[in-house]
């Protein structure tokens, strides 16, 4: 790989150990401007640990991590608010970053969130919170977005949606985009660069590629491979308002 | 004015008060209660150094303060033990040292009562310098951190991810936080400092929306607290440091029936 201007984050050969175990090793990837990479895998194969090593949260790594930006927004997975700490949607929008009141607005309107501006974090349904620290992360139009399920616990009709305004982001800050998913079906439909992770790198690349990969198979079962084909098949014609099938 | 040792003590009451309002937001927050108790307990220390040298009590309780807050971290980095033991180790041994310490200072006349429990006679011209100086600079500095050291709070890793530095902002919180003990000790006494530190911010807690809110509640709530208790310490005699603590729990005892009305209203 040549030296390029566009990349974000850079792992070489990352890994990180916790009382002597590896929780992930190995792991090289990069995320460019307007890319997104997805890393996929089963429960406790080190989504997360890998998203921690890029965005620098864990220190003491194996191998390196190369970041070519300060202008972060991360989704983490879990995130409990305690009870003693009032916090309202619009206190947590400028956590970090000091905001004007209108992209607050932008940011929460994006994801659908408006009518919560003025309520308690801790009265909010699972699917309302996953929109708002969705609308935190994209506020303040980072250069690199890290999401950890973004969507998780989010209605089917508002999961949709909210990929596709993940893709949306993308292409219009032209950022560059890390993301975890359990969802095969969507996360495929919009991933640049696909990396599937069981404690290393399985096997990485585009979504066709992975599906074809023998250990993403066996990882995930000939069903899950069978998904992306059926999506990548959708996408070799078109249907006419006429209702006909035109190739591409 | 100044000469009235009451006003002195209004006065040194009322800059404690403003610092310990939003610090002990903080407290609350980010579960610190125990941290404060043992940072107290260690200032008795502090307190027999100072008598024993000549050095001036603030300065000598905020050094050794400090020194303990940074021991804690060593001690946490290097044990397992948790985190409610080290705690326990360094209050109660740093408090017995500073007892056994006294015992050794037989030929100084040594006001025990009020160093554990506050003396509005005590209160010096000097102390009120430290008082509003020290607690402008406390509350400068926490001004200057606010950001990183609030969003840790909320969730360190966010914090950590988008640049913040929280390690950093703990470090120099930990640091305030022995500021704060060492100035207001003269005030409520070692023993009940981390109460004037929660019991007004956990009062806050139930009247507020907002950590804005929270804080400025907690700053009002210590203010009455200190008129009502030094007050009520001059009619009846009392001890400064009990007499606002009990003042600053009726308060809480009052926001009770607000946090109340508003379970109802949900339901």
């Amino acid at each position: 790989m040549s030296s390029n201007q566009n990349i974000l984050v850079k792992l070489n050969k990352a890994g990180f150990s916790l009382n002597n175990k590896w929780l992930v090793k190995g792991v090289s990837l990069q995320v460019e401007k307007g890319k997104i990479v997805t890393l996929i895998g089963p429960n406790g194969s080190g989504k997360s640990t890998t998203a921690k090593i890029a965005l620098g949260i864990y220190k003491k790594i194996d191998g390196s991590v190369e970041k070519y930006t300060s202008k972060v927004g991360y989704v983490p997975q879990k995130i409990s608010i305690d009870w003693t700490l009032p916090l309202r949607v619009n206190d947590f929008m400028v956590l970090t970053e000091s905001i004007s009141n209108d992209l607050i607005d932008e940011a929460l309107s994006l994801t659908g969130v408006t009518h919560l501006k003025d309520k308690n974090l801790g009265d909010l349904s699972g699917g309302e919170f996953q929109r708002v620290l969705l609308a935190r992360a994209i506020s303040k139009k980072p250069e690199l977005l890290v999401l950890d399920e973004p969507v998780q616990g989010v209605d089917f009709t508002g999961e949709i949606a909210l990929y596709e305004l993940i893709k949306k982001i993308s292409d219009e800050l032209n950022c560059g985009i890390l993301l975890i998913s359990h969802d095969l079906h969507t996360v495929m439909s919009a991933t640049d660069h696909v990396v599937c992770l069981n404690g290393h790198v399985c096997c990485s690349g585009s979504p066709m590629d992975v599906a074809k990969n023998n250990e993403y198979k066996a990882l995930f079962g000939e069903q899950a491979s069978q998904i992306l084909s059926r999506y990548e098949h959708r996408h070799d014609h078109i249907h006419t308002s006429e209702g006909e099938i035109k190739k591409n | 004015m100044l000469d009235d040792f009451f006003i002195r003590a209004l006065i040194a009451g009322i800059g404690v008060a403003i610092v310990t309002g939003p610090l002990g937001c903080f407290v609350v927050w980010r579960r610190l209660s125990y941290f404060g108790d043992t940072l107290a307990h260690s200032a008795l220390l502090g307190v027999t150094l100072a008598y024993s040298m000549q050095f001036n009590i603030a300065f000598s309780v905020f050094i050794i303060s400090s020194l303990i807050a940074l021991t804690l971290i060593q001690l946490q980095k290097r044990t397992n033990l948790p985190g409610d033991a080290l705690l326990g180790l360094l209050a109660h041994s740093s408090l017995a040292i500073g007892l056994v310490v006294i015992g050794f200072l037989s030929f100084i006349r040594f006001d025990i009562m009020g160093l554990l429990f506050g003396d509005i006679l005590a209160v010096t011209v000097d102390d009120l310098l430290i008082i509003w100086i020290g607690g402008a600079l406390i509350l400068l500095v926490l001004k200057l951190i606010w950001k990183p050291l609030f969003a840790s709070t909320v969730n360190y890793e966010l914090a950590e991810a988008e640049g913040l530095n929280p390690d950093r902002a703990k470090a120099i919180f930990t640091i305030l936080m022995a500021a704060i003990i060492a100035i207001s000790i003269k005030m409520v006494g070692l023993l009940l400092i981390t109460g004037m530190l929660i019991i007004p911010a956990a009062m806050a807690r139930n009247i507020s929306s907002s950590p804005q809110k929270m804080v400025m509640y907690s700053i009002i709530g210590g203010l009455l607290s200190v008129i009502l208790g030094l007050f009520s310490s001059l009619e009846f005699n009392t001890a400064s440091g009990p007499s606002i603590i009990a003042a600053s729990l009726l308060l809480f005892i009052l926001s009770l029936l607000n946090i109340k009305q508003s379970i109802k209203l949900k339901n």
